[in-house]
C-alpha cells in the first residue's frame, strides 16, 4: 500500500549543526547507562530486591541516595538494574529486527518480482495489526519473560527493517558499480555481500539506534501494563507503572525512572537521527 | 480513475485475506487449551474432550479456519463464551467511545501541529522554527505512558481540574463526557502533534521554493494568500497520508491510554479478551481492527487522487 | 525620439553567499528600460540574467545580497516597504518565467490563478473579473477561454500555458513586463508564436519589456536594444540594429556565430564557442572572457575593461580589443 510507505524528506539544513554538544551530550548518557548497566553487580548498590517494610516511600538519604519505592526496595538500585533489563531488551530485540529484516529487505530489492509483492505484501499484512495488542497476545500466552519479550519485539519490528533495507537496495542496485559487478559475471551472492551491503549498512544502522529507542519504549509500556519484564525484576515501565499508585504523596517514584527513560529514549533518537540525517545526503549524492 | 481505483481494490483482498488469516492463526495455535480454560475446576478428561468436539475444536486447523471464514462472510464474526455478546454487539458497544477518543486526539494534534507548521515554515531556520523543531523532537522521545502520568499529576492530583479515570457516555452527559476525554485526548494529541507538524513544515519549505510561489509574489498576491492558498493545498498529501493512517491506528492502538484512564473502548476490550481468553471476541475484534486499518488507508489513497488534480488525470 | 526612463538599473551587484564561497552573479550592472520600449539581455546561462531580473523584481533568494539602486518611475526598489512593493507588482511590475509547468500552480484552476490577481489589485467584483479573465484569454489567443477557466496548467499545452502565464502578467496592464526566457521551455514550432504574441501586446498597450534570453537571433527585430552579459556583467550594449550592423565585442560575434543558419551549406559545423564561463566563486583579474577569446591579449588577462561608448552613440562595449569589421548581418 502505497500509504504505508512514508518517507519524510529531511532538510538537512536546520539537522547539520545537530552535531554538537546536544549529540555528545546524548553519546554521554548512552555510555553511562550502559556502563552502570553492566556493571551493577560490581557496584556497590544495594540489592533492588529486597524489601525494607520499615522505610517504605522514604525520601533521600546517605543510605538510599534516591529514597526507597513503595515496598522498601531501594531506588537507585532498583533504576540501574531497571537499565539493565530495558536495554538488554532494547538492543537485542533490534537485532533480530535489522537482522532478519535487513536481510529480506536487500533480498526483496535486489530480486524484485513476486518474490519482493510477497513480501512487501506480508509486511503489510503485518502492519495492519496495533503491535502492542499482538505484543500482548503473545507475550500472555507464551509467558513472561525478557527472552520471550525481546523475541516478540525482535519479530515486531522485521517490516520497519526491511523497509529501510529494501529502499537502500533499491536505490542502490542501479548504480553504476552494481551494473559493473553484474557484467563481470560476479554471482548475485557476491553483489549482494560485497557491493551492497557495506552501502545498506550505514542507514540501517541509523535506523537501528532509532529502533533501540522504540523498543525501550514498547517494553516500557509492556512493563508499565504489568505484561513486560516480569516482577520482581524492575524494569523503568514497571517502575512507573508502581508509581502510579502513589502520585499523591511520592511523585518522584513515578517520575524518576519517567526521566531517565525519557533521557535514554532521546538519546537514542538523536544519535539515530543524526547517523540518518548524515548518510541520507550521501546516497543522494551518487 | 476508475482504473487507479480497481488496481487498489484488487491488492485490497489477498491482504484482508492474509489478515484474517494471521488473526485466526494468532488466536488458536497460542498455547493454552480453551476447554480447559472454560470448563476450569469443572474439568475432566470427558467434559474438556465434549465441549472441545461442541466446540469444534477437534477439527484440523485448517477446518476451522475456512468454518470461522465462512461464518464472516455470512456476518457471523461469533459469540463470546464468557460475556455471551456476538463480537459484534461487543465492538459496536466499545466503538463509540475509541472513535471519540481518536477523533479529539487527531483533532488536537492537528490544530497544534498544523499551524506550527505553518509558522516554521513561513521562517524556516529563524529562532522560532529551530525551538519549535527541538521541541517536537523531544515530544518523539516521550512515551504515550509518560504523558499519561505527567498530566494525571498535573491536572488531577495537583489541581484537581479534571478526573483522572472514568467514563460517562455521551449521550448520557456531554459535559460530563467531555471531561473524562480531556486528559486521554490530550496525552494522544501530545503525542500525534510532531509527526503532523514534521511532515507539513517539510512539505511546505520544499513547496514555498517552487517557481509558482515565486511567480505568486511576483503577482502582488498577500502573504497570507500566499501560504494558505498557494503554498498550503500543495502540501498537504503528506499531511492527510499521515492523519488518515494515524486514525487508523487509533481506533484499535489507543490500549495504553484506555487501560490508564479506563476508558471502555475497543483497545480495552481486546485485552480483557487476552486476560480473559476469550478467543471468540480476541478473534472477531483484532480481526475488525485490522481491516479496519487496512480499508482507512485504501481511504487515504483515494484522497490522494482528490487533492492531487495531477493523478486524477492520469499525470503524476 | 528619447522615451522617459521607466526603469534605470543602477550598479546593481547581487552576491549569493554559497559553501564554496561568495557568488557573485550580477556584478556592477547599468541599464535603461524607456517606457515603451524593448530591451533585449542575452547571454550563456549563468550569466547572470535571471538573477538580474530577480534582483529587479525584489524575488532573490533570502540569503542573496542586493547593492545599487533600482529606480522605478522614480522610487527605488529596493528601499520600498513590503507593502508599497506589493502594491506596485502587477499592476506596475509583471513577469513572465520561462517554464509554465513549474510557474503555474498545479493545485489550482486557471480562474483561479487569474482572478486572484484581478481581485487582489483592481476594484472589481467577481462577475467581473471572470469576465475579464475570459477575455484576456481570448486576447492571448487561447480557444474556448471559458473552459479554460475551471481547468487546471497540466491539462494544457506547453504553449497554451504559456499563453495564460502571459495573460496573468497582463491582466492588471503592467507599466514594465519582464519576460525571461519565454520560450526555452516550448516547442521551436510555438516559439514564433509566443514571441509574436509578446511584441503585439507589448505594442498595443505602450508597455516597457525586457526580454531575456540566451538566443541572440530572438532579440533580432524584437527588441529596440540590446545588452549582452558575460560572467555577471554587461559586456556590450546598443540599440538592436547598430548591435547586428558593428558589433564591438568578440563574445557577440561568436554567440552570433553560434546560431544555425537556414542559409549555411548542409553539414556545415557550428562554430561553438570553446571553453566554459568561468566559475562566479573565483572571479578572474582581467576580462572574464579572455581565456575564450580569439583576440586576447596581455593586457585582457591583467585588466579588467569597463563599459565605454564607442563612436555612434549610446553603443556601450567593455573590451580593450573590439572588432574593427562591422558584421553583415542585416536585423
Amino acid at each position: 500500500m502505497a500509504t504505508l510507505e512514508l518517507r519524510i524528506r529531511e532538510d538537512v539544513t536546520v539537522r547539520s549543526r545537530r552535531l554538537g554538544l546536544l549529540f555528545w551530550l546524548a553519546i554521554g548518557w548512552i555510555i553511562l547507562i550502559f556502563a552502570v548497566a553492566i556493571l551493577a553487580d560490581v557496584l556497590p548498590f544495594p540489592s533492588p530486591t529486597d524489601m525494607d517494610m520499615l522505610e517504605k516511600r522514604a525520601p533521600f538519604s546517605t543510605e538510599h541516595w534516591l529514597g526507597t519505592d513503595g515496598l522498601g526496595r531501594d531506588e537507585l538500585a532498583r533504576l540501574v538494574f531497571g537499565a539493565r533489563s530495558s536495554l538488554l531488551v532494547g538492543l537485542c530485540a533490534p537485532v533480530i529486527g535489522v537482522v532478519i529484516g535487513g536481510a529480506l529487505g536487500m533480498l526483496a530489492g535486489y530480486f524484485r518480482g513476486r518474490f519482493e509483492a510477497l513480501l512487501v505484501g506480508s509486511a503489510d499484512v503485518l502492519l495492519a495489526f496495533p503491535p502492542l495488542i499482538l505484543a500482548l497476545a503473545i507475550t500472555a500466552y507464551l509467558g513472561q519473560s525478557i527472552l520471550n519479550l525481546t523475541l516478540i519485539l525482535g519479530v515486531l519490528g522485521v517490516p520497519a527493517f526491511m523497509r529501510v533495507a529494501r529502499a537502500a537496495t533499491l536505490a542502490l542496485s542501479r548504480r553504476e558499480f552494481v551494473i559493473a559487478a553484474q557484467a563481470l559475471g560476479a554471482t548475485h551472492a557476491r553483489i549482494l555481500l560485497r557491493e551492497l551491503l557495506p552501502n545498506v549498512v550505514l542507514p540501517l544502522t541509523a535506523f537501528f539506534l532509532v529502533g533501540v529507542a522504540i523498543t525501550v519504549v514498547a517494553e516500557g509500556a509492556l512493563s508499565f501494563l504489568g505484561l513486560g519484564v516480569p516482577p520482581p525484576t524492575p524494569s523503568w515501565g514497571s517502575m512507573i507503572g508502581e508509581g502510579r499508585e502513589s502520585l499523591d504523596i511520592a511523585p518522584r517514584l513515578a517520575f524518576l525512572p519517567a526521566i531517565t527513560m525519557f533521557l535514554s529514549v532521546l538519546s537514542f533518537n538523536l544519535v539515530g537521527d543524526t547517523l540518518r540525517a548524515l548518510t541520507d545526503p550521501r546516497q543522494g549524492a551518487l | 480513475m476508475l482504473g487507479f481505483l480497481a488496481r487498489r481494490l484488487v491488492y485490497l483482498v489477498p491482504v484482508l485475506l492474509a489478515v484474517s488469516l494471521l488473526t485466526f492463526l494468532i488466536a488458536s495455535l497460542l498455547p493454552g487449551d480453551l476447554a480447559y480454560v472454560i470448563l476450569g475446576d469443572q474439568a475432566t478428561p470427558e467434559k474438556v474432550a465434549a465441549l472441545r468436539h461442541d466446540m469444534g475444536l477437534d477439527q484440523p486447523i485448517w477446518w476451522r479456519y475456512l468454518g470461522w471464514l465462512g461464518h464472516l462472510l455470512e456476518g457471523d464474526l461469533g459469540r463470546s463464551f464468557r460475556t455471551g455478546q456476538t463480537v459484534l454487539q461487543a465492538v459496536t458497544e466499545r466503538l463509540p467511545v475509541s472513535i471519540e477518543l481518536m477523533l479529539l486526539a487527531e483533532t488536537i494534534g492537528l490544530l497544534i501541529g498544523v499551524p506550527l507548521a505553518i509558522m516554521c515554515a513561513a521562517r524556516a531556520g529563524g529562532a522560532f522554527d529551530r525551538f519549535v523543531t527541538g521541541t517536537a523532537f523531544g515530544m518523539l522521545s516521550v512515551p504515550t505512558f509518560l504523558s499519561a502520568i505527567l498530566l494525571i499529576y498535573l491536572f488531577a492530583v495537583q489541581l484537581h481540574l479534571l478526573p483522572a479515570t472514568g467514563y460517562v457516555p455521551l449521550a448520557e452527559d456531554p459535559f460530563g463526557n467531555l471531561r473524562f476525554f480531556v486528559l486521554p485526548a490530550l496525552t494522544l494529541g501530545l503525542a500525534e502533534w510532531p509527526t503532523i507538524m514534521r511532515v507539513l513544515r517539510s512539505d511546505m519549505i520544499a513547496t514555498l521554493q517552487e517557481d509558482y510561489i515565486a511567480l505568486a509574489r511576483a503577482k502582488g498576491l498577500k502573504p497570507s494568500r500566499i501560504l494558505f492558498v498557494h503554498a498550503l493545498k500543495p502540501s498537504s498529501l503528506t499531511l492527510v497520508t499521515v492523519t488518515g493512517i494515524n486514525i487508523g491506528r487509533l481506533i484499535g492502538g489507543a490500549v495504553i491510554v484506555e487501560q490508564v484512564f479506563a476508558l471502555p473502548g475497543i483497545g480495552r476490550l481486546i485485552v480483557g479478551a487476552i486476560y480473559t481468553r476469550d478467543l471468540v471476541i480476541l478473534q472477531g475484534a483484532v480481526l475488525l481492527v485490522a481491516a479496519g486499518f487496512v480499508a482507512v488507508n485504501f481511504i487515504v489513497d483515494m484522497l490522494y487522487a482528490v487533492l492531487d488534480p495531477r493523478i486524477r488525470h492520469g499525470h503524476a | 525620439m528619447t522615451a522617459p526612463v521607466l526603469l534605470s538599473v543602477e550598479d546593481v551587484a547581487v552576491d549569493l553567499p554559497t559553501p564554496r564561497g561568495n557568488l557573485r552573479a550580477v556584478d556592477h550592472v547599468d541599464l535603461e528600460v524607456a517606457a515603451g520600449r524593448t530591451l533585449g539581455i542575452v547571454g550563456e546561462s549563468g550569466c547572470g540574467k535571471t538573477m538580474l531580473s530577480r534582483a529587479i523584481l525584489q524575488l532573490l533568494p533570502k540569503r542573496a545580497k542586493l547593492a545599487g539602486r533600482v529606480l522605478f518611475d522614480g522610487q527605488d526598489l529596493l528601499r520600498l516597504g513590503s507593502s508599497a512593493l506589493r502594491k506596485l507588482r502587477a499592476r506596475s511590475l509583471a513577469v513572465v518565467f520561462q517554464d509554465p509547468m513549474t510557474s503555474l500552480n498545479p493545485v489550482l484552476t486557471i480562474g483561479t490563478q487569474l482572478i486572484e490577481t484581478l481581485m487582489e489589485h483592481l476594484v472589481i467584483d467577481l462577475a467581473a473579473a471572470r469576465a475579464r479573465s475570459i477575455a484576456l484569454l481570448a486576447e492571448v489567443g487561447i480557444p474556448a477561454p471559458e473552459q479554460r477557466l475551471m481547468q487546471y496548467p497540466h491539462e494544457l499545452s506547453g504553449g497554451m500555458r504559456q499563453r495564460v502565464a502571459l495573460a496573468i502578467a497582463l491582466s492588471c496592464e503592467p507599466k514594465l513586463l519582464i519576460a525571461d526566457e519565454p520560450t526555452t521551455a516550448l516547442d521551436v514550432t510555438i516559439q514564433a508564436q509566443i514571441l509574436d504574441l509578446l511584441a503585439r501586446e507589448q505594442r498595443r498597450r505602450h508597455m516597457a519589456m525586457i526580454l531575456i534570453t540566451h538566443d541572440l537571433g530572438i532579440v533580432a527585430g524584437r527588441t529596440d536594444e540590446v545588452a549582452v552579459m558575460y560572467a555577471g556583467r554587461v559586456v556590450e550594449r546598443a540599440p538592436t540594429q547598430a548591435l547586428f550592423k558593428s558589433m564591438r565585442m568578440p563574445y557577440t560575434q561568436a554567440l552570433l556565430a553560434a546560431i544555425p543558419k537556414l542559409d549555411a551549406p548542409p553539414h556545415a559545423p557550428l562554430p561553438a564557442i570553446s571553453g566554459r564561463p568561468p566559475d562566479p566563486t573565483r572571479p578572474l583579474e582581467g576580462c572574464s572572457f579572455s581565456p575564450r577569446c580569439r583576440y586576447a591579449a596581455a593586457r585582457c588577462q591583467r585588466e579588467k575593461p569597463v563599459l565605454r561608448e564607442a563612436e555612434e552613440a549610446e553603443h556601450h562595449y567593455a573590451c580593450f580589443n573590439p572588432l574593427k569589421i562591422t558584421a553583415g548581418l542585416s536585423a
